[in-house]
């Protein structure tokens, strides 16, 4: 295997990745906050959608991105009045979300299926870029992924070593607590959805922006709820989902690899194996029920309904 | 079953066990600085008419009371006299419908916790409001807002607060690995880490061991003896007299007295309380069982909860025609051994035999079939479905009762009719106040929930009676209703094991006692052998008190195994 192979693949896990590592972090800091979110991969086809439009119709990237995420907002919004003021159960009122937001962005986007738009460019850095191995993986991407590298920085030390990521914390945790000592239950849970919503919007328009790029309907093929499943898999923990959007992200572009090397494996099968590979560790994982118990937020799911 | 002249018999339930010469004991030697302290000053908190109404229950009505500086004064009542809501109305947690509060003589709106925690109002919850799986350190720092910016300085603030108040505490421990009365400390500690004026402790010492309750009325006396104001939220009258100065008693939502505990009898708070014109002593005998019923050997069980306790090396016999109660601090074992007594969790084989039967490796409607009854302790959700009507309920556990020598389920169908007369059949004999049997179990109050499904468990004759708290959150008069039918039960010739945290309640109904503490059974006493000092003890995993008092008593434990 030689050196430019390496580089490249790395190059491309990285960037394969990305749109995962950023719609986990998202629903990362959502389910801190003890909502559950299943309306990742609904919010990331109209971010998905509606920024390829935009930047379509304007011809600004900037522009296209930036409504992308409203649009993720707008619909992290929806799931968040349903769950919060109305109280309704969130496992039922995310899969609604997903069904809704994969069913608009088809017929929005109905007549844009297969139009160019001009993707986003890596960006070249002297000396950094030319570094071996790594030198393109980590710099010599476009300004998503470094920004996805802040992102994953950002919500590390936010969770870790903040206040606010400690008032999370302990929302997920107990929110009746919580709310006796008088932190804001609703308004954490809210700005942790809408953190939810934007980053599955951002994720959503880098595949049609910068990815692909292209629009094509469904285009974000279950990463919505692969990274469900990573942000179990990381245990709640950021730098595991960083590794675990990663590895998604090589075993996705393995078949490339293969083929590359010249061995013959079918590349339809190869195309599951990400799949295969985080359903194997999600099984592994919640096997033990016991460890689980100590990492999730323990009021994840449950609907919190302050006493008057 | 039960006596029509439970009224009579209200008060005598509180006064059983504090007028016992053991327990004066340890309460009237830390009297005497229970005097008034003079205040030329404003109140530090005045109450001023505060109402509060709920659909269809007045929680507060017309409420006045002022507390001085430095004064330590109880609020007394009985479960749902509105005490509760009172302290919720001055931590801000619940708005009042009416009235108003003064803070050192001006009127004040507090808007929230936070607020009244800038006030200087502090609260130590009944049911701790700490997050488990963070540190002590992150919990306080949680509560102080953004003046706890440095986690580190604040540990050490921690370190030197709990210290001064003889409360020891680690700050860097992650919250799920400390014992009760130490996560108790913690909701202290993050009250003085501030400027305190005012702590409210809300049934502080239902959790905790005799000894521990000492410990904390020593850090309150001192609080106190600062300038601190403390407001003792409790139903029990022996705690009120040996540490406040004052006390305000509530009934039914309304001021029904107020009193110099010091200067006063039992008696005649327990009259405030529960207003009842001629309590009378009430003592049952006690009796030796026969030959044991149920018989655990060598339990040991790991919890596959990380947050559980496990069982380590168990041994419990209970013989027919006795009352074995377990005591115990919460969370020491008692809901992993019901677990697996009732058959929720199966055991090892052998490790339990029920009537010379192996039940250990059973579920629980085998046991049941085997005369196996279990109140467990949540009434709403595993003693009864709330939404579905008593009848049903009745049916949930009765289905293989005979009423009038038919089963109520037969050739796999329901017989409505006679599970109907099953329900009025309860109803009736155990005075349950319900709109009648289609009525919702959730519409019940706790009591009367309480009293019909221990009803529907002794209906059906139980060779063996398991309950979990059986009077936790009840009235009075329920309570002595319940206690009453247990000890009938018992003289029918049944075994029944009570597990329950009310140590005075266990003192009352059982012939032989003993404790639980982290997974391990202490040795069980005869009951007139004990003192509530001994139990204490076992409570707090030391059980060498009962070895010395009961060395017989024990030993003929031993050869019953």
């Amino acid at each position: 295997m030689d050196i430019d192979l390496i580089t490249n693949v790395l190059y491309a896990m990285v960037r394969t990745g990305t749109p995962l590592l950023i719609v986990a972090l998202g629903e990362l800091i959502c389910e801190k906050s003890g909502v559950l979110n299943l309306g990742q991969e609904g919010m990331m086809l109209m971010g998905a959608v509606v920024g390829f439009i935009v930047t379509l119709t304007t011809g600004s990237l900037a522009l296209g991105f930036f409504v992308a995420i409203l649009a993720g907002i707008l619909m992290s919004l929806i799931f968040g009045f349903i769950t919060m003021e109305l109280s309704a159960n969130q496992v039922a009122t995310g899969l609604a979300l997903t069904i809704f937001g994969t069913g608009l962005s088809a017929f929005i986007g109905a007549g844009y299926v297969g139009k160019p738009v001009e993707g986003l460019d890596p960006i070249y850095i002297p000396v950094l870029t030319d570094l071996p191995i790594i030198g393109r993986m980590l710099f010599g991407q476009d300004l998503i992924v470094y920004l996805s590298f802040a992102l994953f920085g950002g919500v590390y030390w936010f969770i870790n070593h903040s206040r606010p990521g400690l008032i999370l914390k302990a929302v997920g945790e107990n929110p009746h607590s919580a709310n006796a000592i008088g932190l804001p239950v609703f308004k954490t849970r809210y700005l942790a959805i809408v953190f939810g919503g934007a980053m599955a919007g951002l994720a959503g328009g880098y595949l049609s922006l910068a990815y692909t790029p292209l629009w094509v309907e469904n285009m974000s093929a279950g990463r919505g709820w692969i990274a469900l499943a990573l942000v179990v898999f990381a245990s709640w923990k950021a730098e595991r989902v960083l590794l675990g959007a990663w590895l998604f992200g090589l075993a996705s572009i393995l078949h490339l690899v293969f083929q590359g090397l010249g061995f013959s494996v079918s590349p339809n099968l190869l195309a599951i194996l990400p799949y295969l590979a985080t359903i194997l560790v999600l099984v592994v994982l919640s096997s033990n029920q016991s460890r689980n118990r100590l990492v999730a937020p323990v009021s994840l799911g449950k609907p919190f309904y302050a006493k008057s | 079953m039960i006596d029509k002249k439970v009224s009579d018999q209200l008060a005598s339930f509180l006064l059983c066990s504090w007028d016992d010469p053991k327990r004066q004991r340890i309460w009237t030697d830390t009297r005497e600085d229970a005097s008034v302290p003079t205040h030329p000053q404003p109140p530090r908190l005045s109450l001023r008419g505060i109402t509060k109404q709920y659909p269809g229950c007045l929680a507060n009505d017309d409420i006045h009371i002022d507390i001085a500086p430095a004064e330590i004064h109880a609020i007394l009542g009985e479960n749902g006299a509105g005490k509760s809501t009172l302290m919720k109305v001055i931590y801000g947690l619940v708005k009042p419908d009416r009235g108003e509060l003064l803070w050192d003589g001006l009127p004040l709106d507090v808007k929230d916790p936070a607020h009244a925690r800038k006030m200087g109002i502090g609260m130590v919850f009944q049911h701790f409001s700490l997050f488990d799986t963070l540190t002590v350190t992150e919990n306080i720092a949680l509560a102080l807002g953004d003046d706890a910016k440095d986690l580190d300085e604040l540990a050490e603030k921690i370190r030197t607060v709990s210290e001064k108040y003889g409360m020891a505490i680690q700050p860097d421990r992650e919250v799920h690995t400390l014992s009760v009365g130490e996560r108790q400390r913690v909701e202290i500690v993050r009250c003085l880490v501030q400027n305190i004026k005012l702590l409210i402790l809300d049934e502080p010492t239902s959790v905790l061991t005799p000894q521990e309750v000492d410990t904390l009325f020593v850090t309150l006396r001192q609080l106190a003896s600062e300038g601190c104001s403390i407001m003792f939220i409790s139903h029990k009258l022996h705690e009120v007299k040996a540490l406040c100065h004052k006390a305000t008693v509530l009934r039914a939502g309304r001021v029904s007295g107020s009193c110099i505990p010091a200067e006063q009898d039992t008696t005649s708070m327990a009259k405030m309380m529960v207003g009842d014109d001629t309590p009378v002593s009430t003592t049952y005998p006690k009796t030796l069982g026969s030959k044991p019923t149920l018989q655990v050997s060598k339990l040991d069980l790991p919890s596959d909860d990380p947050f559980g306790v496990h069982l380590k090396n168990l041994n419990l016999t209970v013989n027919a025609g006795e009352i074995v109660g377990i005591a115990g601090v919460a969370g020491n074992g008692q809901e992993e051994l019901l677990a697996s007594l009732s058959g929720e969790h199966l055991s090892p084989a052998g490790s339990i035999v029920f009537n010379s039967v192996d039940v250990a490796r059973l579920t629980p409607e085998k046991r049941r079939e085997q005369g196996l009854a279990f109140v467990p302790e949540e009434r709403l959700g595993r003693g009864a479905v709330p939404e579905m009507s008593l009848t049903e309920n009745a049916l949930l556990t009765g289905f293989l009762t005979k009423v009038g020598g038919k089963r109520l389920v037969q050739k796999g169908l329901v017989c409505w009719k006679k599970t109907e007369e099953f329900a009025d059949q309860i109803i009736r004999d155990y005075k349950v106040k319900t709109a009648g049997r289609h009525a919702q179990a959730d519409s019940l109050s706790g009591g009367n929930l309480q009293k019909f499904i221990i009803g529907r468990e002794i209906m059906q004759n139980p060779k063996l009676l398991i309950a979990a708290h059986p009077t936790w959150g009840v009235d009075i008069g329920a309570a002595t209703a319940i206690h009453k039918a247990l000890i009938e039960l018992r003289d029918q010739g049944a075994a029944i094991l009570v597990v329950s945290e009310d140590i005075d309640e266990l003192f009352l109904i059982s012939d032989r006692i003993g404790a639980i503490c982290d997974g391990q059974l202490s040795p069980l006493t005869p009951t007139p052998q004990s003192s509530i000092e001994a139990l204490g003890r076992m409570m707090a995993g030391d059980f060498s008190a009962a070895d010395e008092s009961t060395g017989a008593a024990a030993a003929t434990e031993g050869s019953t195994l």
